[in-house]
């Protein structure tokens, strides 16, 4: 069939993307394995560590599931609008009300954050709760059709349930981290008292905070990889569901462009929203290899790269 | 979307659904009986543009096939035209009476963008109605859901809810109605109303 060929998935990404999830749940399972075998090796209490910080850390991520789209919006100063409230709001839910008929989606709750940083984000647990959000400064930058791309790349993340997915991968590096601190004051303030009844107290805590830290850095690094293939894929749907790459790699040109030159007096508020940014507000310069590997987006060169491949894919005659 | 699509972060373009829009002239009838709207005769289809050559050639067939079957009726050839969200409306204008071969023309260009791997473009189809106190209605088919509903516009970007909401309940089952009225999106200024 004709559409099935137009549309084909991304073979190289879904492998790579499948590769770095298996890497994830390798690591959980090496995780969970060890702290099992320190806890029955050594010493009981351990175990509690571990099941206070399981609790602790579910529930940090169960609740920052549930209240994403509040806290999203609450960190980025956004406010949620209707069509009436003003010309700027009309024109981002007509944007929003097309796609959303293109893609066959419920409507997602649309908010604007009046800052003159030109970003979007996409958040909420899923698309019943989703709020789709536009900073002012990204909305008198860019045309309709600019915009239009913007919107269909953070529709795509609430297509995909990036949310969920990307707070069940966390979910592991949230513990680990937990762990160490734990281990780490455990060994602080306990370590003396419980090394004259036990001679294993000491060694046990170390070996716990060492292997929660190296745990905590590699998922980290996953984590950051997968969440450039998530975007990775969300630019590749939103162009396919405009039939528009060209529109949103102008986008993306202006707007990285921009955001180099703002200052950054707004960064600390706006880090822990990177994942869910169309375009990070933290540049961690997106050029040098090392660098990459710890960002949350692409850079700049692979997106307009992977766009290209939309567009040869969109142009090709059928037959 | 499936499991495996969520974990692997695709999308797999909705195919549009095109044979509901046939119960559009028997529907036409129930309206002109029960609230006196009439068609004008014009509908349009509203699709999003891909660029490159592949789609213009496409797009560039199904106006040479629509004017072809108008001519040879005497009617006006098809006008094209595109909104400002980068939209293209195909316009085709027949006589009022005409009902069944504007849906067929209608459903010319739908095939045609299927055919050729385009289904996934196309956003919604309108046919515009008018009554003796020349109110303004068009009733619109979103091709993702297969479903239709009512837009009467007035003046000024506003809509008159009122007179959409009588139109649903005089027509009643002879169409597939809506139900999410979220999904009852606006279409201002559109080509053919």
């Amino acid at each position: 069939m004709a559409a099935r060929t137009r549309y084909a998935p991304d073979r190289g990404l879904t492998v790579r993307m499948t590769a770095t999830m298996f890497l994830l749940g390798l690591v959980f399972v090496a995780f969970v394995a060890a702290i099992i075998g320190i806890g029955t090796a050594y010493h009981a209490s351990s175990a509690a560590i571990v099941l206070f910080a399981v609790v602790l850390g579910g529930g940090f991520a169960i609740g920052s599931l549930f209240y994403s789209d509040k806290i999203a919006l609450s960190t980025a100063g956004a406010r949620e609008v209707s069509p009436t409230d003003s010309r700027e709001a009309a024109r981002l839910h007509a944007i929003v009300d097309r796609l959303c008929a293109l893609a066959d989606m419920p409507k997602p709750r649309v908010a604007i954050a009046d800052t003159d940083m030109p970003n979007a984000f996409a958040t909420g647990r899923n698309a019943d709760h989703a709020v789709v959000c536009a900073t002012t400064g990204l909305m008198r930058r860019l045309d309709n059709d600019e915009l239009e791309g913007v919107l269909a790349h953070e529709m795509s993340h609430v297509a995909h349930r990036d949310v969920q997915v990307m707070t069940v991968a966390s979910f592991l590096a949230i513990i680990a981290a937990l762990l160490v601190r734990i281990a780490f004051y455990g060994e602080l303030f306990g370590g003396g008292r419980r090394s004259n009844n036990n001679g294993n107290a000491l060694p046990i805590m170390l070996i716990l905070m060492l292997v929660s830290a190296v745990v905590y850095a590699v998922s980290f690094l996953l984590i950051r990889l997968l969440s450039r293939y998530r975007e990775l894929s969300a630019d590749r749907s939103g162009a396919l569901l405009t039939g528009q790459p060209s529109a949103l790699k102008s986008a993306l040109t202006k707007v990285s462009g921009r955001i180099a030159q703002i200052p950054t007096r707004d960064l600390r508020t706006a880090q822990p929203l990177n994942a869910f940014f169309f375009a990070p507000a933290m540049h961690l310069s997106g050029q040098s290899g090392l660098a990459n590997i710890f960002s949350t987006h692409p850079s700049l060169e692979r997106r307009l790269a992977e766009l290209d491949k939309v567009q040869q894919q969109l142009g090709r005659t059928a037959g | 979307m499936g499991f495996l699509d969520t974990l692997l972060g695709r999308t797999k373009p909705v195919q549009p659904k095109l044979d509901d829009l046939f119960a559009l002239p028997s529907a036409a009838v129930t309206l002109d009986a029960g609230a006196g709207f009439k068609p004008t005769g014009s509908g349009s289809v509203c699709f999003r543009p891909v660029e490159g050559r592949s789609f213009s050639d496409v797009q560039k067939d199904v106006q040479e096939l629509l004017n072809l079957s108008s001519h040879a009726e005497g009617g006006l050839p098809v006008e094209v035209s595109s909104d400002d969200y980068g939209f293209t409306w195909l316009v085709s204008s027949r006589m009022s009476d005409e009902l069944e071969a504007l849906v067929t023309d209608l459903h010319a260009v739908n095939s045609s963008l299927v055919d050729n791997g385009f289904g996934p473009q196309l956003l919604c189809t309108l046919v515009a109605f008018t009554d003796e106190k020349e109110r303004r209605l068009a009733l619109i088919y979103l091709y993702k859901r297969g479903t239709f509903y009512p837009f009467a516009p007035l003046s000024g970007e506003r809509r008159n809810n009122a007179l959409e909401l009588q139109v649903q309940g005089v027509i009643g089952s002879d169409l597939k109605w809506e139900q999410d009225l979220a999904r009852w999106f606006p279409v201002w200024g559109a080509p053919g109303l």
